[in-house]
């Protein structure tokens, strides 16, 4: 019954974020000021995350591929096709949970433990546009977090497949152009958007609907990462099924 | 001027506000005053529109909060100042921030203009040279002059205070009443205090309404609660050995 409760709160707290906008020039700060806080001080982390993991994918491959039948090529194939449909999206955005959604639900549930949003509702300001709204906004720039992770850690598998000795570079190169799908960066944007939506909000939620003190927004900073991990997973799963699997 | 007529609110199965009547006057200081889980806060989220009575109504001048719709609840509420138990203060913004951000959400004033009110207001709370600093930087007594800052500074008809002396010393929670009270004679405004201290009782109750387990049980000036025989008002102000020898002191005096 709670997690009904749950569901259709988070879905009126979506109605009220989307009603009686602040102004725009407010706004307009507020948009930039979540742009840095959530996309540009994470670039640091994703760079490093990626960049190594695509090297550890090229070592995992290279070392797999006792057959001396598989090509070299293979090694830039699978570094490509593990970072570009799951690593990057998926991956990152979970990190991202970790991140940008324990930020969002301490910092939003520390006004409210700090009667910082009954504040604003007193005078008149719609906290769920003013609070949520600018921070949708700004995670709509989180696919280019993704274009940069994919990026390095192709870079990444580059670095540890050409100088770790495993394939030359025009093998890793022509691995990487192998039956390229277009439709695949599709299909990885798309659920980069989703998820991003679900960074935003699913957090949000948990900051703005907590109750208690200073224990309370430690314990919700826990809730918003586990459900955030798990509403990013099943929607992954639900959307692979319904884009790839067709 | 602020009318409540025959509040009820219940959480659930329990009633917190059991029909409240009274009337918050303009150019005064009304406190609200109770033991802990009276109403008092109940009441003043009622007020402010924070809660809605099941059954009663809330008057602000002539017009009923409950037939007000959503344009005119907005524009009630950008007449209201608030001062928090906590003060409330932006944590990101830094004191002059805090102070213009009223301001800036209601009003098309250029910077300039705002920054001259801002400035003016903190000089009115006894604050200066503190515009850059960060909330978190000043003591508890300057947080709450700066809420009272934010509070006053686009110039608001009816200011509400939570408990505005918890957690501050006897003198600095005497200065927080002496400029509640100037702030609200200077102004002509209806301020309203939810108070359990008996000094700001004594200090700034022009009008007292006591509140007992969601009853409203006595209501006066801060003059007439030592004279009263009222056995509710008598067991709230005299818990304290040192009101009990007001009392008699006063009784004896005539």
């Amino acid at each position: 019954m709670k997690y009904l409760q749950d569901i259709g709160s988070y879905f009126l707290m979506l109605k009220r974020v989307f009603g009686s906008f602040t102004k725009t020039s407010v706004l307009r700060h507020l948009i930039f000021k979540e742009i840095n806080d959530l996309i540009i001080s994470s670039l640091g982390i994703v760079a490093f995350i990626s960049f190594f993991v695509g090297g550890v994918v090229a070592i995992q491959t290279a070392l797999n591929m006792d057959n001396p039948l598989i090509p070299k090529s293979l090694i830039g194939f699978a570094t490509r096709q593990s970072v570009v449909l799951e690593f990057a999206p998926t991956f990152i955005s979970i990190i991202m949970a970790g991140k940008v959604g324990s930020f969002i639900t301490s910092s939003i549930g520390s006004m409210r433990v700090t009667e910082q949003i009954d504040a604003l509702e007193v005078m008149g300001i719609n906290s769920l546009n003013y609070l949520v709204f600018p921070k949708i906004v700004a995670l709509m720039f989180y696919p280019f977090v993704i274009v940069f992770s994919m990026f390095l850690g192709i870079m990444g598998g580059w670095v540890a497949g050409v100088y770790g000795g495993f394939a030359s570079s025009s093998d890793f190169i022509a691995g990487l152009q192998e039956d390229f799908i277009p439709y695949h960066l599709f299909y990885a944007f798309f659920k980069t958007f989703v998820f991003s939506f679900i960074l935003a909000t699913v957090p949000s939620w948990q900051g703005y609907y907590m109750k208690g003190g200073a224990l309370e927004v430690g314990k919700a900073s826990t809730n918003s990462f586990v459900w955030t991990s798990v509403l990013i997973i099943a929607a992954n799963y639900i959307i692979t099924q319904l884009l790839l699997s067709a | 001027m602020i009318k409540v007529e025959d509040v009820h609110k219940s959480f659930g199965e329990e009633e917190i506000l059991k029909g409240i009547t009274t009337e918050f006057d303009k150019g005064k200081t009304n406190l609200i005053i109770g033991q802990s889980g009276s109403g008092k806060t109940v009441l003043l989220k009622c007020l402010l529109g924070l809660f809605k009575p099941e059954q009663g109504r809330i008057y602000y001048e002539d017009k009923a909060i409950q037939d007000m719709d959503d344009e005119e609840q907005r524009k009630l509420r950008e007449e209201i100042g608030m001062l928090f138990q906590g003060g409330a203060l932006f944590d990101s913004m830094n004191i002059e921030e805090n102070v213009m951000f009223p301001l800036r959400m209601f009003t098309k004033q250029k910077k300039a203009d705002m920054l001259e009110r801002v400035n003016e207001v903190l000089k009115r709370v006894n604050l200066e040279n503190v515009n850059k600093k960060f909330p978190a930087e000043i003591s508890g007594g300057m947080q709450k002059r700066v809420s009272i800052a934010r509070a006053i500074v686009n110039k608001p008809k009816f200011l509400f205070c939570d408990e505005p002396n918890s957690g501050l010393d006897p003198k600095t929670a005497t200065l927080i009443d002496t400029l509640i009270q100037e702030i609200t004679h200077e102004y002509d405004i209806t301020t309203v205090v939810v108070t359990h201290d008996m000094n700001s009782v004594m200090e700034i109750g022009e009008k007292v309404v006591l509140l007992k387990n969601g009853k409203l049980v006595w209501q006066g000036t801060n003059q007439e609660i030592f004279k009263t025989d009222n056995e509710d008002v008598t067991n709230f102000v005299y818990s304290s050995d040192l009101f009990k020898k007001i009392r008699d002191v006063q009784l004896k005096e005539g």
